[in-house]
């Protein structure tokens, strides 16, 4: 890759609210020279060739995982993918030192997701290794919030001035816990949109500029309707009644389209429930909605973290 | 064997005293407060520029044995008591197995007797294995010593049940404590619901799940006679409610530790500190301040120190497995001294009342005075000495105190139990 214009200024990707809008944007246009790797019918530099890097996963993931595996080969690092249900923990070993003994096969940078907030900062503390967190219980999923910011950023040319909706389950939405700090430190304009019993205690503390219970009064207004995923595992003693009524209120489907100005595109972090967060006419609408493109975002915002973590070239 | 403290400056507000004057001490009770008092023979100390005050009690403290003694035991439990100046304790009940029966109390107490540093009142817990479902053998346990009745670390759940324990213990003359935590609403809890909670991404624990234990166990306590004392208060709410339950006439009392007084939410960063994981939480800085005029204008009765050790393998974890709790019967007196007293937010005398006169009057034990015919449990404080806490000096087994690090001013250097020394300049005395 080409020489950086300055020194990348952090050790870990832990915690969203640390970087500055240049050494987000620094990382946006990192991720973005990595795109010309990906189109390539080789899609592999040898850049971090001999770092080895794992990808400690405490807790179930399927896309994080091989998003953040893809950035990782298509950079030539060795890579080793650690938990699952061999996770030491099962055996009662703590976290700590199972980042003991990692640490003890001379590994280079850990990617941790956890079940527990801020665990990331625990592995970082215990290893003295750049860590990249890869979501942490409701805390943080920063490369998350960096793909959409790489999508919104490719998609509209500029954060400043965005106006966003998130709607959903925020409470529980680590991705909210980047997005949403993340978003504002880039001058856009974050709605939280959901029944009181899915946002924070703190909207506010989180970084948002707004709060609605009232979707269809916020649609015409939004550059960007952000839809975050129902957790159907979570519904006894759920925060709202029925999938029907959530859908009803809060779900964005064909019918709401008509209020979306044009221009107007849809996110997801995926994966999608089809029929209650977004029917399929919103799911695959070829203007507006943006869900593919963030998933081919996150292996370019991993592969430019990787590699500004890891202290650029060669 | 008689004793001669000398040139003490001596407080006592139950006796007015606040001078300098010699204490002769013999067969382990106060005998003479004075001007050059004479001793035909004996130990005499120069006390010179100390303070000297009643015995200081804790009656909040877990000594984690029986069962968890690679936390802390009695042993080593009542030697850190003693180095923070404290004569005597109340440990609680949630020990392995809980102790909710005559013999657990019995073995407490034995231990104490054998290994112990200072005096043990030990607390019983109001229902079977603190689980909430069955009454303990309270009348048994008190027969055997046991000073107060407590399921704290849970706290009883259901109302109908908490007032059974009220109604049935009240003959038997003792306070019933309680550890207000509605489960219903905290849930799994970490830290205050608010500010932190959001920025962390941990489950809050809103005051709003102590508060109407608080409400409802005063009410309880109209209800039922028996006197309520509520543990480890941390919101402003609920000091209001106890506030209005005094001016109502209702026999409830109330504790406040230090890191409630002195700590809140904003102390816990991005580093999830788990030394700063309490139950109940450390809340907001309006909290913190409105505890503070709750020490000062005697709606708050005590100053405990929920002393909590937890192995260093135990707290060095992600924070939501952390165990709650921290020590801090070695800090305590260092910090209410240089953040209460120094500044004059509270006089020595006051100090006196919350460390030493309200805890015994609560527990109802016999009061200990300045004063002849009294028992010599004696606090010696170095009003003036400055010092850094570092983890080398605990004497706890376990150094989980959100207090290490702290410049204070003050604290106990010499202890008596009965007339004996137990720490002399600050080294506990084997």
């Amino acid at each position: 890759m080409g020489e950086t214009k300055r020194a990348f200024p952090h050790r870990n990707l832990i915690d969203i609210t640390e970087y500055s809008a240049d050494d987000i944007m620094m990382l946006l246009q990192t991720a973005q020279r990595f795109r010309e790797v990906n189109e390539r019918r080789i899609k592999k530099v040898p850049t971090l060739k001999g770092y080895t890097v794992v990808n400690m996963f405490n807790e179930p993931s399927t896309r994080t995982r091989s998003s953040f595996e893809l950035a990782e080969k298509r950079l030539s690092c060795d890579v080793m993918n650690f938990g699952g249900s061999s996770t030491s923990s099962v055996k009662g070993e703590s976290l700590v030192d199972t980042v003991k003994t990692l640490c003890a096969y001379k590994i280079d940078l850990l990617v941790v997701r956890d079940k527990n907030a801020g665990a990331p900062y625990k592995v970082a503390q215990a290893s003295g290794l750049p860590v990249i967190d890869a979501g942490d219980g409701k805390h943080q999923h920063p490369t998350q919030a960096l793909l959409d910011l790489y999508t919104l950023w490719q998609q509209f040319g500029s954060l400043e001035g965005l106006k966003v909706g998130i709607v959903g389950d925020i409470n529980h939405s680590r991705v909210c816990g980047s997005l949403v700090p993340a978003l504002r430190t880039m001058g856009a304009h974050v709605t939280l949109i959901a029944p009181p019993t899915l946002l924070p205690p703190r909207p506010d503390v989180m970084g948002a500029h707004a709060v609605s219970h009232d979707l269809d009064a916020e649609l015409p207004d939004l550059d960007v309707v952000y839809m975050l995923r129902v957790q159907r595992e979570r519904l006894e003693g759920a925060p709202f009644p029925s999938m029907r009524e959530y859908s009803m209120l809060y779900g964005m489907n064909e019918k709401r389209n008509e209020l979306l100005r044009p221009g107007s595109v849809i996110c997801h972090p995926g994966p999608v429930n089809r029929g209650v967060e977004l029917d399929s006419f919103m799911t695959d609408h070829p203007e507006r909605s943006l869900i593919l493109d963030q998933v081919y975002a996150g292996v370019l915002v991993r592969m430019a973290a990787l590699y500004l973590l890891l202290g650029g070239s060669e | 064997m008689a004793l001669m403290l000398r040139n003490a400056h001596v407080i006592d507000p139950q006796v007015g005293l606040n001078e300098t004057c010699d204490i002769l001490i013999r067969d382990g009770k106060i005998v003479e407060l004075g001007q050059d008092l004479e001793m035909p023979k004996g130990v005499e100390r120069d006390l010179g520029g100390k303070v000297v005050v009643p015995g200081l009690v804790d009656i909040h403290v877990h000594l984690r044995e029986p069962g968890y003694e690679y936390k802390e035991d009695i042993a080593s439990g009542t030697r850190a008591a003693a180095h923070g100046g404290f004569t005597g304790v109340c440990p609680m009940p949630n020990t392995q197995p809980t102790t909710d029966n005559a013999m657990i109390v019995e073995y407490v107490k034995n231990q104490a007797e054998k290994d112990g540093k200072c005096r043990v009142y030990p607390s019983g817990a109001c229902t079977l294995g603190l689980k909430g479902e069955t009454l303990s053998e309270i009348g048994d346990m008190v027969a055997h010593g046991a000073v107060a009745f407590t399921d704290d670390g849970r706290g009883v759940q259901d109302s109908g049940m908490m007032r059974r324990v009220m109604e049935y213990a009240r003959p038997f003359g003792k306070v019933v404590m309680s550890h207000c935590q509605d489960e219903a609403l905290v849930g799994k809890g970490q830290i205050n619901e608010g500010a932190t909670s959001t920025k962390l991404g941990l489950q809050g624990w809103p005051a709003a799940g102590e508060e109407l234990q608080i409400q409802r166990d005063i009410e309880l306590s109209l209800l039922t006679g028996c006197p309520i004392h509520i543990q480890h208060i941390s919101s402003a709410r609920g000091l209001e409610m106890i506030r209005r339950g005094k001016a109502d006439g209702i026999q409830v009392t109330c504790e406040v530790t230090p890191h409630h007084l002195f700590l809140d939410e904003t102390n816990i960063g991005s580093d999830y500190n788990t030394y700063l994981k309490v139950n109940p939480p450390l809340r907001t800085a309006v909290d913190r301040e409105e505890l503070i005029k709750g020490v000062v204008d005697g709606t708050i009765d005590c100053i405990v120190t929920d002393h909590a050790p937890h192995a260093a393998h135990e707290k060095d974890r992600e924070f939501e497995q952390a165990p709650f709790g921290m020590t801090g019967i070695e800090t305590v007196l260092g910090a209410i001294l240089t953040n209460l007293v120094r500044p004059g937010v509270i006089s020595w005398e006051r100090m006196v009342e919350l460390m030493a006169v309200k805890p015994r009057e609560i527990l109802r034990l016999e009061p200990v005075k300045l004063a002849p015919g009294s028992v010599a449990d004696l606090t010696v404080i170095d009003p003036d000495v400055e010092w850094d806490v570092t983890e080398d000096f605990y004497v706890s087994k376990s150094k989980n105190c959100g207090f290490t690090g702290a410049h204070f001013i003050g604290r106990a250097t010499d202890v008596y139990v009965g007339g004996y020394a137990t720490m002399e300049e600050g080294e506990i005395v084997e």
